[in-house]
């Protein structure tokens, strides 16, 4: 029975996490019509964030604050010089823009930074765990969970209760109309960065504070997990995102827990298999709108 | 004097890459009017709306709204302005309440006075009222020409566009469209109404331009036109 608490405090958390940043994708991917690879970025932007406050000295709490919006405004920064410039290209040349923007930041933080990890230490309680009736749950786990929860019901109720969380509903049904209703398209779509990025930043410290560390690259695996979540769980609604990143946490912990060791690198290559029967099968996702996009 | 036009439209070109869709169009409409454009299929008409509320590019030409010049201004200053346009084939957010497409029809306006529209609309289309928590991609054809209609009036337009409110509904439908129409203007609404259906649209109209194949070749008013034109050949594009 306890087994059982443990393993789903594991795969909610890991799912929560690639949850909050296949959202962000699924975010951009409503309004502007195109899977930003460089949104993985953010996660790695937050880690030197949280890098370079903890080198100042400041208290952990402002540490945290300052990696999630550096990874939000990150992420409006990205929009504005990368891809409002090149706005209604076609969706493989915004791409392939998102491509290029990743390759430069990893580059660019290599040669300004390091290409080697450096060192986040998080607060020690992040990594450690409680005990509750003989059942141990992990602290950043349970952190991971509650934080997952509450960035998702204060956007539901940003994008229900606001006129601009219904704008960017109504940008993602159809664009050009949204902008008759005189509603500026420029905002709508730096808000869907920025909350994309904000996303990002809370996921980027749930990651960080498991790995301890940051480098240039290390966005690489959960940009892919949460590519996965997003086509996986279908970009229509929010709800498609979150199921896919709950699906892909479970599925993970499920491997890690029957396959034998010598079988445990099996376990991505199985996860990705999941990407391809739904790109081949279901290629909208399990929440896959059946309403035609007008775009 | 005469009154200045509320909006007018000086020699507009409109061109897609190598395609011109509007070769020079002139066309103006005085307050309280209801202005017809008509034309068939590719005459350019929705180009032409297009390139007033600012989601096409004018390539020459000069756009004036309530004496502003506004040729190449932005959707999101236009609208304000109180020029508002209900594009063809409707378009209300399908998965988006009756109520919630209605507030964003209000967009620019903000608290109490969005409340108040809201309720005015309510009265004025009951259906609406009773749909109000529905997504509005269940409802009719016909509701959802209503529901258009209604979000552009959320922004208390000025002058209201329609394109070809009438497309795509039945003859019943189509009917209680034009007299809605007809009952805008009389609360105030100026109207210009682009259509393919040239009957029903001069009946309640003032004044009508025909386009074809992207040029104005006639216009006059809509008793002028009821006696002089081929209808057929406005139906052909011929």
């Amino acid at each position: 029975m306890a087994d059982i608490f443990q393993f789903a405090v594991n795969a909610l958390s890991l799912g929560g996490t690639y949850a909050l940043l296949a959202i962000g994708i699924a975010l951009v991917y409503s309004v502007m019509g195109f899977l930003n690879i460089a949104h993985g970025d953010l996660l790695t932007l937050c880690g030197y964030g949280m890098f370079f406050a903890i080198g100042f000295g400041l208290p952990w709490p402002l540490v945290i604050a300052l990696g999630v919006l550096v990874a939000g405004f990150g992420s409006v920064l990205m929009e504005r010089v990368a891809f409002r410039p090149i706005r209604g290209a076609s969706q493989d040349t915004l791409l392939l823009t998102s491509f290029a923007l990743s390759a430069a930041i990893h580059v660019v933080l290599q040669i300004a930074i390091d290409a080697r990890p450096k060192p986040v230490p998080l607060p020690a309680f992040l990594s450690g765990s409680f005990n509750v009736g003989g059942v141990v749950f992990g602290t950043g786990q349970t952190i991971a969970i509650i934080v997952t929860v509450l960035a998702l019901v204060a956007l539901t109720l940003f994008l229900k209760r606001t006129t601009l969380g219904l704008a960017m509903q109504a940008a993602a049904q159809d664009f050009d109309t949204t902008r008759l209703m005189g509603i500026n398209a420029d905002r709508v779509i730096a808000t869907a960065f920025f909350i994309a990025g904000i996303l990002a930043g809370i996921a980027g410290v749930l990651i960080i504070a498991q790995r301890g560390s940051v480098d240039p690259m290390m966005s690489m695996n959960p940009l892919i997990k949460a590519l996965i979540a997003a086509i996986v769980g279908g970009t229509g609604s929010l709800y498609g995102p979150v199921l896919g990143g709950i699906i892909l946490g479970v599925l993970e912990t499920v491997f890690q827990t029957i396959l034998p060791g010598e079988a445990l690198l099996f376990r991505d290559p199985l996860v990705l298999s999941l990407l391809v029967a739904f790109l081949l099968f279901a290629p909208n996702g399990i929440t896959g709108s059946k309403v035609e996009r007008a775009r | 004097m005469s009154a200045q036009p509320i909006l007018n439209v000086d020699d507009l070109v409109v061109k897609y890459g190598a395609v011109t869709a509007v070769k020079g169009v002139s066309l103006n409409v005085n307050e309280g009017e209801i202005v017809a454009v008509l034309g068939a299929n590719g005459a350019g008409k929705s180009s032409l709306l297009k390139a007033l509320v600012g989601l096409a590019t004018a390539h020459s030409g000069q756009v004036t709204f309530l004496g502003q010049n506004i040729t190449g201004a932005r959707t999101e200053k236009i609208v304000p302005m109180g020029l508002t346009l209900t594009p063809e084939g409707r378009h209300v957010f399908p998965e988006l309440s009756v109520r919630d497409n209605l507030i964003l029809g209000a967009a620019t306006a903000k608290g109490e006075a969005l409340a108040d529209g809201m309720e005015a609309m309510l009265e004025q289309f009951p259906i609406l009222r009773e749909r109000s928590d529905q997504m509005a991609g269940t409802l009719s054809g016909g509701e959802q020409q209503m529901l258009a209609i209604a979000r552009s009036l959320m922004s208390r337009p000025k002058l209201l566009i329609l394109d070809e409110p009438s497309l795509g509904l039945a003859p019943v439908i189509i009917a209680e469209v034009f007299r809605l129409i007809d009952r805008l203007r009389d609360a105030g609404t100026t109207i210009l109404l682009v259509e393919q259906n040239v009957a029903q649209s001069l009946a309640i109209a003032d004044r009508a331009y025909l386009l074809e194949l992207g040029n104005m070749t006639r216009e006059g008013t809509a008793a002028e036109f009821l006696e002089g034109v081929d209808l057929k050949s406005i139906y052909l594009g011929g």
